[in-house]
């Protein structure tokens, strides 16, 4: 497959593992957050850990979209299938993820949802268009990857007059919750959680560029690598991380200058910004609350909103005591900290988010690494 | 009256409208609708001497191989695939192909089908039609005749267009014993082909899925195939025919059932480089899509070379190539070393594979 299997030459990603191995100063531990879920995937699939030494140790992040969607707004999907008959559109992932009495997307749908998996927002317009007598809601999570199509397809319903499509805005922000990483008492305060600098997501960084990123380099002192899924950009980028702190350095590095610019796709960002606002506050899985961090939809396309067309309101709802996902989506704890893990929340029957999508930490954990625990 | 009665002619039946028709209750009620389209549509394609019998059951001659009484192997797979057609195959030829292969498998040689059709109200006859022709095709090509059937019509809106039942029945003979719980370590993991390329193909016609590749679906019969491999007497321990939930799930029930490990190789594994583009651009893992083709055959380490070649003799086996090994392993993990000299466990599925969203 061209363009990608270069990227996964298992020799090179070798030489790769022997120059980080060279560039570690002896007596020094570095420890690098990849924020992304899709990192944490490539890292757990390819077995990249096994290639880095003793002393790099990667922090899986909160970047799993489906792992921060708190109980509450997947309770507001299943309400609006269950409740109000909306066809409910939504991405694959997202029907796992288990809400409020033991109900999940996927188990609404057999109590007879009418939830529908899509690929894209296309698919959902396209459901809308052939069903004009039905409600079809798109059930919109994701960061910023995810974001510019919706808003494309919020002003192309509004084009055509489509008035039986709205859209549940779940879509959050990726600085936002970096800042809430590097703000929170374990980072800053504690040093419970050290961490020497991050891998930055390339697919979020070719819609807002790498300049979101500098002011986490300057007011935080931590170096940020821009780095693509494919596994070599990921040891690419580990080897720029190890070089900057040890010339104590934290800037702004673009891995994937392939496709990453300094400011980014400029259209892509117009029309987010034509059609989403920001959340006063969002509330996160793992996180709790986060000002700022997350989008909706402005009121020039309110009867696209909907929140706002059947009059959701939004009820936290607390995740299970036993489950410590929010500890391992700050970095704070691993998927094999927790008691439950791989006992009574497996991917078959996951008890908290990280365990549902193959980007979650337990998930990936489980699925990829788990003989590790055990030999 | 008189007049009149000089134009019926006795015993007339309007034939079936295989143009435009469409399934209605009374082909399920028992009436003259219901012998009409048994005798004009299936006895029509898949016609032999034992489903002209026109009994309620197959009268049918004990079963022997090569002259020796042997043991029964019976097998039953329903099919409820959507789309009914799809690049590569259909419903009814896959029918025949899932269910000789399930009998293959246990090395048996298959003898004879059963099919049950569930057909809902309004189903068109021509779509009919097609898939019963197939059937007849794939059922003659593997030289399984299908020796009885059953219909049934349920209102519209109760089935999705067809869903075809067929039970399959192979004669054993004594002395060969292949099964999920005879892996031992040493032996060698074998794959007769590329993976997904069945799962990609019905993905990529799905609805929903505005996604057009030129992936051809992999069914077929294999005991041809496996005619050849017993025939060479190399120590095979177990053949299995690796569909839902594809490489991944067959392997790890058979280490289960063994109480073995595997350990895989990650380069050594055969993916069209179509069928992997697909599956990145879907967020699907090839190991884990279903195959309709394609044979895993463990077999004991000494005698490998032998199967090797007697596999890639034959059309259907000409990309077989070695992925693994049987290892041992207390918890019974399917691992994988990969193109970096990583290792990861290949798991169950959990569920559907669904999309990763970014």
């Amino acid at each position: 497959m061209k363009y990608i299997d270069e990227f996964r030459d298992g020799e090179l990603a070798r030489n790769l593992g022997a120059s980080i191995a060279a560039t570690v100063q002896p007596g020094r531990n570095y420890s690098f957050m990849e924020f992304c879920g899709g990192h944490t995937h490539a890292i757990s699939r390819y077995g990249l850990s096994d290639l880095l030494p003793s002393t790099v140790r990667m922090v899986h992040g909160p970047g799993c979209p489906v792992c921060v969607l708190p109980i509450g707004r997947v309770d507001l999907a299943i309400r609006l299938a269950l409740e109000q008959g909306v066809i409910l559109c939504t991405y694959g992932d997202t029907l796992r993820v288990p809400a409020s009495d033991g109900l999940s997307l996927m188990k609404a749908k057999a109590r007879g949802g009418d939830i529908r998996m899509v690929y894209s927002t296309i698919d959902a317009l396209q459901i809308a268009r052939d069903n004009p007598d039905r409600e079809v809601v798109f059930f919109a999570i994701g960061f910023e990857t995810t974001t510019p199509p919706t808003a494309v397809a919020i002003q192309q319903a509004d084009a055509e007059g489509l008035k039986n499509f709205s859209v549940l805005c779940c879509h959050v922000l990726t600085p936002a919750a970096i800042s809430n990483i590097l703000e929170s008492p374990e980072v800053r305060q504690w040093g419970t959680v050290p961490l020497d600098g991050f891998i930055g997501p390339a697919h979020v960084s070719t819609v807002i560029g790498s300049r979101p990123y500098e002011f986490f380099a300057e007011e935080y002192r931590k170096p940020v690598v821009i780095a693509g899924f494919e596994p070599l950009d990921v040891m690419q980028a580990i080897l720029m991380l190890v070089r900057q702190v040890n010339e104590g350095r934290a800037e702004v590095e673009n891995e994937f200058a392939r496709a990453v610019t300094r400011d980014g796709n400029l259209k892509a960002q117009d029309r987010v910004a034509e059609v989403f606002e920001l959340r006063r506050e969002f509330e996160w899985r793992g996180l709790s609350v986060v000002p700022y961090s997350a989008l909706r939809i402005r009121q020039r396309y309110a009867s696209f909103d909907a929140e706002r067309r059947f009059n959701l309101d939004y009820r936290s709802v607390p995740d299970n005591k036993a489950c410590e996902c929010g500890a391992i989506l700050r970095g704070v704890k691993r998927p094999q900290d927790c008691k439950i893990f791989g006992t009574v929340c497996t991917p078959e029957n996951p008890i908290g988010s990280c365990m549902v999508s193959s980007e979650g930490a337990c998930a990936a954990h489980y699925s990829y690494g788990r003989y590790k625990d055990m030999h | 009256m008189g007049e009149a009665q000089g134009k019926i002619r006795r015993g007339y039946v309007r034939p079936l409208d295989l143009k435009h028709g469409r399934v209605d209750m009374t082909h399920g009620s028992g009436g003259r609708a219901m012998v009409q389209l048994i005798s004009e549509l299936f006895a029509r394609h898949l016609g032999n001497d034992y489903l002209g019998q026109g009994n309620d059951g197959a009268v049918l001659p004990a079963p022997t191989f090569d002259g020796k009484p042997g043991r029964l192997v019976m097998s039953t797979d329903c099919h409820v695939v959507s789309p009914l057609f799809f690049p590569g195959g259909d419903i009814g030829c896959l029918s025949v192909h899932g269910t000789v292969n399930d009998v293959a498998v246990m090395g048996a040689k298959p003898l004879y089908l059963a099919a049950g059709f569930i057909l809902e109200e309004g189903f068109a006859l021509a779509d009919l039609a097609r898939i019963v022709e197939s059937m007849a095709g794939a059922a003659k090509e593997a030289g399984v005749p299908v020796v009885t059937g059953d219909t049934k019509v349920v209102e519209r809106g109760k089935g999705d267009g067809i869903f075809i039942t067929t039970t399959g029945v192979g004669v054993l003979p004594d002395g060969l014993d292949l099964g999920g719980s005879l892996a031992r370590p040493g032996d060698v993991i074998l794959v007769s082909g590329s993976l997904g390329d069945h799962g990609v193909a019905i993905m990529s016609k799905r609805e929903n899925l505005s996604f057009d590749a030129p992936i051809e679906s992999d069914t077929a019969a294999l005991n041809g195939l496996i005619d050849a491999m017993l025939a060479t007497g190399a120590g095979l321990r177990c053949l299995r025919d690796p569909t839902r939930g594809g490489l991944a799930a067959t392997l790890n029930e058979i280490a289960t059932q063994s109480g073995v490990g595997m350990m895989l190789h990650e380069q050594a594994i055969p993916v069209k480089p179509v069928v992997a583009a697909a599956c990145e651009f879907l967020g699907l893992d090839p190991l884990y899509v279903a195959n309709e083709g394609k044979l895993i055959a463990i077999c004991a380490g000494a005698d490998v070379e032998r199967l090797l070649a007697a596999m890639r003799a034959h059309p259907l086996g000409r990309g077989t190539v070695r992925i693994g090994e049987v290892i041992a392993d207390d918890h019974h993990f399917v691992q994988m070393t990969t193109a970096f000299g990583g290792k990861r466990i290949v798991d169950w599925l959990a569920g559907d594979q669904l999309p990763r969203i970014c």
